[in-house]
């Protein structure tokens, strides 16, 4: 399987035979608009409506208290003040699908190298073994690191043996929620690197080699450069569903490592604040949308600078 | 018949607690479910949809209702009240039979979300104990019937010698972090529980008054716990990762089964009590056989068969002759009537005083 | 790129010899599966609490397989992925082929469209989908859920195909063309034969895609159409037995054989 998304665009021959209508695809873009647009839009509405006083949902009248609200506090003091909570949420979303990438790409990069220069049946087998683990479920990947993190668990004995016994606590902490969620993307990370560094010529690297070049000036000056296309999707293919992280931080977290899409899931469910989740759903999507846009133009950056 | 108002009730229903066992024996239910009522539906085969908790009702017993009355049951579990009043809402119209809690009951009776059936007509509704009968979530049980009943209060480890220490909820707030303490994820108990901690009366605890709040605030300040969690907890605390945990008494039962270190502490400044009902949603597609369903619950010997599984209380006349002899002898359940006078029912407050719930929630939850 | 053509892959030595690469390749498959090899091996264990091993039994295979509910989670997934799974692919298949002829704007836009899935954070579009139901009124089930799995899908059934469909040969059309064949004839004979490789392996993904979902089901299950990932939450929330090991055992098969499928079809794609 392959995660290039940027495939080339063909060109138009219109008039060549087996090419079929483009209106073909007005289909499946009607469906989509229909089933992802719409749900956009509901949210985008239900965001400026306010809530019932019982059951869920919301009732037509306008309130634009939800987007105040994610930022002021009315406290129970009766003053009114800068609201932290929030931000400590949108804060954590970043930080932790930035930590995830940087994780995730510090180990992918020597993966996928090493992967690409091994003999082309052994690549084929270890590329299997890490796709596999991309084409299982994210809950039972996360519930199995939950057991594997268990203080009780395979981990809590062996630091029991080596002697941590007493405070020996990774699950139920914000750490364990970046292990978990390296542990998911990691895939996601090395599959396009991967796809890169294979349609790259190590020719390039010999040459550097003969030049007398240390490996590490190699690596960086003459590989990475080379490679950087998988760089950059493996970015955008972890970092940008990494801020919409729903299970790890849920599952790993204790219920004490929120990220938005946390808040966003308890407001739909027990604080039954429809109107408010989708505030933070719209801030959500627009934070996803910024980031798109700026690994996109790095992407297009880094094409023109080759040119 | 008494009239159960929330002030006034759980000491009522939490003598039926003590009573279990007594009432039980002296009381002789008759449960042919053929006899009395005409109308009463005849199992014709078919299904019944139910909606529980999740871990909240023996297989086993589904199983049996099956093999008796030839009517298939599909299961589906949800996790909070909330979850429930969600997906009824948004308009899932083919559950049958649903197990809402005592504010949730009184909440969907108002949105007209549940059938009325006329519960206490049924065949088998004369075995409703009648501390059980005037409730103020389904006055004369029109709506709903008992399933099981709880309290909310703290599971410790005797073997930990801070947590065998903890009486009250102000020694539950005050646990050092690295006794383990575990706490359920739900807003309403874990603020009363802070707002009689800090001195609030049961009867007021769904007080508007700002200034409480913020004292219950300030005591949770320092409150870090290992875990926050929706679940009963039970497997953590059976392996031991956990020292202390705010528990319902059932799920203490069960961990204690496990592992008798564990015991349930009724909090000195008292505790939430709670009973969850069996209700049909509105539109039901099987109604008869949901009320087949709910009749055959209302069996003593089923009202039995549930609590010997999940180790909480019923409200079935009759069935505390079949318990578990473990379940009778349990403090936890079966409580003392120093501990039974602890507690009132779970607050079902205004908007307004929720409202101030969520807030001190919130910035707790944010603070961790 | 142009210096040096690219010529048979002669692998370097030296590059083989980074430092420490093969150490961290090695404990990247290592931290990649035991985690992984931990539920299997758990799931054989015969005690309840899961982390205390008492003795080999597969009673939770056997409590897996008779319990109804589980049963019937099973049976709902594979609807709603097989359903899902024809009608992304085919709705793939039309917006592959229509992307073909549309000028360089029209097919950004597309893309821009079709990709939207794998851009929003799921969660947003879950309850945005819950939300839109309740308006509109459509009741929470099976319906539903296909139509939301297939929106999610089309994306990634899209992927192969698009990219089988760019690397074709247009010799084979203007043979067909030549020897009088119409445009359904080309379609029907022609493409579809040539894009089947790619059709089956986006057809693979979207099931694999449908059949883990958890977040969406999550919101908009309804009554007897519980995904068997929302059953297996359920269990993991409560905690109930080790008998979720023995699940997940079976769900990584499943996802295995799927993998092990694709891999087997585009290879036979690559050697001819």
């Amino acid at each position: 399987m392959t995660l290039d998304l940027s495939l080339p665009t063909a060109h138009d021959d219109s008039k060549a035979p087996g090419k079929t209508s483009k209106w073909l695809a007005a289909v499946p873009m009607a469906f989509l608009s229909f089933t992802v647009g719409i749900p956009l839009i509901i949210i985008f509405v239900y965001s400026f409506l306010a809530r019932p006083s019982m059951g869920v949902g919301v009732i037509w009248k306008l309130d634009l208290t939800h987007y105040v609200k994610i930022f002021v506090q009315d406290k129970l003091d009766g003053t009114r003040s800068f609201d932290t909570r929030y931000l400590k949420v949108i804060w954590n979303s970043f930080f932790y699908s930035g930590l995830t990438t940087v994780g995730t790409l510090v180990l992918a990069i020597p993966v996928a190298l090493w992967i690409a220069t091994r003999d082309p049946r052994k690549r084929i087998l270890l590329v299997f073994l890490v796709t596999l683990p991309f084409w299982t479920s994210i809950l039972i990947r996360t519930y199995a690191i939950r057991q594997l993190l268990d203080e009780k668990g395979v981990l809590g004995k062996i630091a029991t043996t080596l002697g941590f016994s007493d405070n020996f606590q990774i699950l139920y902490t914000p750490t364990s929620t970046i292990i978990g969620l390296v542990y998911t993307f990691l895939p996601f990370m090395i599959l396009p690197i991967y796809a890169s560094a294979e349609r790259f010529d190590f020719r390039f690297a010999e040459a550097g080699f003969d030049l007398g070049a240390r490996k590490m000036t190699v690596l960086f000056r003459i590989v990475l450069p080379q490679i950087a296309p998988g760089i950059i999707a493996g970015i955008a293919l972890v970092f940008i569903p990494g801020l919409g992280s729903f299970l790890q931080p849920d599952m790993l977290g204790g219920g004490k490592t929120n990220m938005i899409a946390n808040v966003v899931a308890n407001n739909y469910g027990q604080a039954r604040n429809w109107p408010f989740g989708s505030a933070l759903s719209v801030l959500l999507c627009l934070i996803t949308l910024v980031a798109t846009l700026m690994i996109s133009i790095a992407a297009r950056k880094r094409k023109e600078a080759k040119v | 018949m008494k009239f159960f108002t929330p002030k006034m009730g759980a000491a009522i229903a939490l003598a039926a607690v003590v009573s279990l066992g007594l009432s039980a024996c002296s009381s002789s239910a008759k449960t042919d479910t053929a006899a009395s009522s005409t109308e009463f539906p005849t199992a014709n085969g078919g299904e019944v949809n139910l909606y529980n908790w999740t871990n909240y009702i023996d297989p086993e017993q589904l199983k049996a209702f099956t093999a008796e009355t030839g009517i298939k049951v599909n299961l589906d579990t949800f996790d909070s009240n909330e979850t429930l009043l969600a997906k009824l809402q948004a308009g899932a119209t083919g559950y049958d039979v649903i197990v809402p809690s005592d504010y949730m009951v009184a909440q969907m009776v108002t949105l007209g979300l549940l059938e009325n059936v006329g519960v206490a007509s049924f065949p088998n509704g004369k075995n409703i104990d009648p501390n059980f009968m005037d409730v103020y979530w389904d006055k004369g049980r029109q709506y709903s019937a008992p399933y099981m009943y709880g309290t909310t209060g703290i599971a410790v480890n005797t073997t930990n010698a801070a947590a065998n220490k903890i009486t009250s909820w102000k020694d539950f707030f005050a646990a050092d972090s690295a006794t383990s303490v575990d706490v359920l994820k739900d807003q309403t108990e874990v603020v009363s529980a802070a707002l009689r901690a800090t001195g609030v009366a049961a009867a007021d605890l769904c007080t508007v008054d700002k200034s409480k709040y913020a004292a219950a605030q300030k005591l949770l300040e320092g409150f870090k716990p290992k875990v926050i969690d929706s679940d009963g907890g039970i497997e953590r605390m059976v392996k031991e990762s956990s020292m202390v945990r705010m528990a319902w008494n059932g799920s203490v039962h069960r961990m204690s089964t496990d592992n008798p270190k564990i015991k349930y502490v009724f909090p000195s400044e008292g505790l939430n009590f709670w009973a969850d009902n069996l209700a049909i949603a509105k539109g039901a597609p099987n109604l008869d056989n949901a009320k087949i369903f709910i009749n055959w619950m209302l069996n003593p010997k089923q009202g039995a068969v549930a609590t010997n599984f999940t180790g909480y209380a019923n409200a079935v006349l009759g069935s505390g002759d079949l318990l578990d002899p473990a379940i009778k002898a349990d403090p936890a359940i079966n409580a003392s009537p120093e501990n039974a006078k602890l507690a009132t029912p779970t607050p079902n407050c205004s908007t307004e005083a929720r409202d101030l719930y969520t807030e001190v929630f919130t910035s707790w939850t944010s603070s961790q | 790129m142009n210096l040096l053509k690219r010529g048979p892959s002669t692998r370097l030595v030296n590059l083989r010899n980074f430092p420490f690469f093969s150490a961290i390749s090695y404990f990247v498959l290592f931290v990649l599966y035991a985690p992984l090899a931990l539920v299997v091996f758990y799931s054989f264990n015969e005690n309840r609490t899961a982390q205390i091993w008492t003795h080999f039994s597969t009673r939770w295979y056997t409590d897996v397989f008779t319990n109804t509910n589980v049963v019937r989670a099973l049976k709902n997934s594979l609807i709603v992925a097989s359903a899902a799974t024809v009608l992304s692919t085919a709705l793939a298949i039309a917006a592959a082929l229509g992307l073909l002829r549309m000028g360089r704007r029209g097919s950004t836009f597309a893309m821009g469209l079709l990709g939207a899935p794998l851009i929003i954070p799921e969660i947003v579009s879950a309850v945005g989908t819950l939300g839109f139901f309740l308006f509109v009124g459509i009741p929470l089930g099976h319906v539903g859920l296909i139509v939301a799995h297939t929106a999610f899908c089309v994306p990634f059934a899209m992927l192969p195909i698009r990219a089988r469909l760019v690397s074709l040969d247009r010799s084979s059309f203007e043979a067909a063309a030549d020897l009088g064949a119409n445009e359904w004839k080309i379609f029907t004979w022609v493409t579809l034969p040539l894009l089947a490789p790619g059709i089956m392996a986006g057809a693979l993904l979207a099931f694999a895609i449908s059949l883990d979902d958890f977040i969406t089901s999550f919101f908009i299950a309804g009554p007897g159409s519980t995904t068997l990932p929302v059953y297996i939450f359920g269990m993991i929330r409560s905690n109930v037995t080790p008998a979720i090991n023995a699940l997940s055992t079976l769900l990584l098969l499943v996802s295995g054989l799927t993998l092990i499928l694709s891999y087997t079809l585009s290879r036979e794609k690559n050697q001819r």
